[in-house]
């Protein structure tokens, strides 16, 4: 897969095959036609204002982890991102090289999370998450696209969700989870295809593929809550998205469809979504206007949100407090997405004895790294991610000199970046997901 | 010269102000009819009280963390801003024209204070332009228009303080003043200079969407 290991003095080069099969393919006229189509068609005021209202004033460097991390590196300034990308698209009229298309299909794909920080640092709010993905669409449309990733957009097409998961296969991990805590809970039972329930629980592909006990623990929550739920056994479970990160906005219209749409055949009363950052971005402010509606046709609660509402009416009791110190880390797509940050203290303040804030936190806390799609374009980039966010490790240690002993991250692409970036710089650390706490302490 | 002076003082400058105000109203109208067309986002979600609220954030010197975290460069850029706009609109020499020509006028700066301000304006572009020299990932970023405007800038400051201070050859100092500060009028519109109209534009669909979609703070 991995042609060449990135060479020392950090000289760009393309690590994806994917990336120069897909290049190999295409003439300048055929780059030119497509780039100069989407400008044309696609390329609207925010487009423009963005282009040229940059002044190039170096503010959003300091913002970006990528930049800080590999030694304020002048190519990952976000500016300079959206520069060696859509600025040669734009100064050239579309008559880019491959080799241009090619970087820019890496920068755009795996230099930058899309974790929208830069926006809160730069003076004009230009938002580079934007104008990433346009060259992310672009890349898609030109069939550039890593590997990985697009592999996990085609198991969107064929399947409606992230992993390949057939509908058997689903269905069987529902009642092994169910058939287990029975041994715990007796009278547990993870309701499907129920209709007219007050929630409508949704995952993402990953939880069924490897992280099945994040739905015993789930269940267990729900039934000790006294929650009507319900999941459904159709195409529609899945809520995570990554065709939006691919430029395929064709398919997150679809995939958004299908999992609204499940819920509403069911008439449920509202969708509550397990810890996942990226899905909830896709089904709150993304997926829903593709699809015309200015915001979800039926509410959509994030897990967070939802065992607060739960800690404060009562429904869900603290038995024990969990003993170790904690941190907090802030997903971006949760709390810059939603501003859950608050309602993710109060949790995590009711379910554990001590609380230490990691610095910087709430909207200005660093991604993981892993967002954004790139933990999704896969191993030739795992090297390349955890060196870029040696912030992060320096923020973990610092709270782990504070005496934090766990980082709790209620969001699955958090887990994954932070998992690698603990192993690789060899932090006393362990990760947990806000449901593990809670099930821990919680009075079941 | 005094044929070019006349031309300055009229025509040009008749030209200037048309081509400065009208190119605002068309770029605006432009790209808020576009925005329309491609950006529903845009009108659908604009949220007056979010927006108002991370102006203020942003128009406030320290407002934000990323105006903090680099202490220098904001009181620059502040102070820079600040006299770029107070000098040419408030400078006694510039009232007096407009009481000349349509028996108008307002309040003004005292000479002394007009020439400090317009020190200042010149020593912020000395540091702007060093600092784009010096920082590599602003020195990476900068392309020729970056450093243009710079130019483009100093020019009518410069040989302005050079006929206010009535040093040798005052006389082609204020005409040049005139010529290169009616040539900066007329470019605004056109170059990066357009930041200064949207910046409100930027700044109001950010405002928006972090204060009503997401909850979240931008600054």
């Amino acid at each position: 897969m991995a042609t060449t290991e990135p060479k020392a003095n950090d000289e760009p080069i393309v690590l994806d095959d994917a990336i120069i099969e897909g290049a190999e393919k295409l003439s300048e006229e055929d780059i030119a036609q497509v780039i100069n189509d989407m400008i044309r068609t696609e390329g609207g005021a925010r487009f423009k204002a963005y282009l040229n209202t940059c002044m190039s004033c170096g503010y959003c460097s300091g913002a970006c982890h990528y930049y800080l991390s590999r030694d304020k590196e002048p190519r990952l300034a976000p500016a300079a991102k959206v520069k060696q990308t859509l600025g040669e698209f734009v100064r050239k009229k579309g008559r880019v090289s491959r080799e241009t298309l090619m970087r820019s299909c890496e920068i755009a794909f795996t230099d930058c999370n899309l974790c929208r920080r830069c926006m809160m640092y730069c003076p004009f709010g230009i938002d580079v998450a934007f104008l990433m993905l346009f060259v992310r669409r672009v890349c898609h449309k030109l069939g550039v696209v890593p590997r990985y990733i697009q592999d996990t957009a085609h198991s969107h097409s064929a399947t409606m969700n992230q992993m390949w998961v057939q509908e058997d296969e689903w269905i069987d991990t529902l009642q092994w989870q169910e058939d287990e805590a029975r041994d715990e809970i007796p009278d547990l039972r993870i309701p499907l295809e129920k209709e007219g329930a007050d929630v409508y629980y949704s995952v993402i592909g990953p939880e069924p593929k490897f992280r099945a006990q994040l739905i015993y623990q789930a269940a267990v929550l729900m039934h000790a809550a006294g929650i009507d739920w319900t999941m459904t056994e159709f195409p529609g479970w899945d809520n995570s998205d990554m065709c939006m990160y691919t430029g395929d906005i064709e398919m997150t219209a679809r995939l958004k469809k299908v999992h609204f749409e499940s819920a509403l055949r069911l008439r449920s009363k509202r969708i509550v979504m397990g810890e996942c950052g990226h899905a909830f971005r896709s089904v709150y402010d993304v997926g829903n206007r593709f699809l015309g509606w200015k915001m979800p046709p039926i509410e959509v609660v994030h897990a967070v949100a939802f065992y607060d509402e739960l800690l404060a009416e009562g429904r869900l009791k603290i038995a024990r407090k969990f003993e170790r110190p904690v941190t907090f880390h802030d997903p971006c797509n949760i709390v810059r997405g939603q501003g859950l940050h608050e309602k993710a203290r109060s949790v995590v303040r009711q379910s554990c004895e001590t609380f230490i804030e990691m610095e910087p936190n709430r909207e200005h806390n660093f991604c993981c790294c892993a967002g954004g799609g790139v933990i999704n374009c896969g191993p030739p980039y795992k090297n390349k991610r955890v060196k870029s966010n040696r912030v992060k490790a320096e923020q973990l240690m610092a709270a782990r000199e504070k005496g934090a002993e766990v980082v709790i991250a209620p969001c699955h692409n958090c887990h994954g970046g932070l998992e690698d970036i603990i192993h690789h710089y060899k932090i006393d650390i362990e990760i947990k997901f806000l449901i593990d706490i809670l099930f821990e302490c919680m009075e079941k | 010269m005094y044929d070019i002076y006349a031309l300055a003082r009229g025509p040009l400058a008749w030209g200037a102000f048309i081509v400065f105000f009208g190119g605002i109203i068309y770029r605006l109208a432009a790209i808020l009819l576009e925005a329309r067309k491609k950006d529903h986002v845009v009108y659908a979600y604009f949220s007056p009280y979010y927006a108002m609220r991370s102006m203020l954030h942003w128009i406030v010197p320290f407002g934000s963390r990323s105006m903090r975290q680099q202490p220098i460069l904001t009181t620059v850029t502040f102070a820079f801003h600040i006299c770029l706009i107070g000098v040419p609109l408030f400078l006694f020499a510039h009232i007096i024209l407009f009481k000349e020509s349509f028996d108008i006028s307002w309040w003004t700066l005292s000479g002394m204070a007009a020439q400090v301000m317009t020190v200042i304006v010149l020593l912020s572009c000395v540091y702007f332009f060093v600092r784009r020299i010096v920082q590599p990932d602003v020195r990476y970023l900068s392309s020729t228009a970056d450093y243009l405007i710079l130019l483009l800038v100093v020019l009518p400051f410069a040989t302005g303080f050079w006929a206010a201070r009535g040093w040798a050859g005052f006389e082609i100092a204020t005409l040049l003043h005139m010529l290169s500060g009616e040539l900066l009028l007329a470019l605004i519109p056109f170059t990066k200079l357009s930041h200064m109209f949207f910046f409100p534009l930027t700044r109001i669909y950010a405002g928006s969407e972090f204060g009503a979609v997401r909850n979240a703070k931008d600054w």
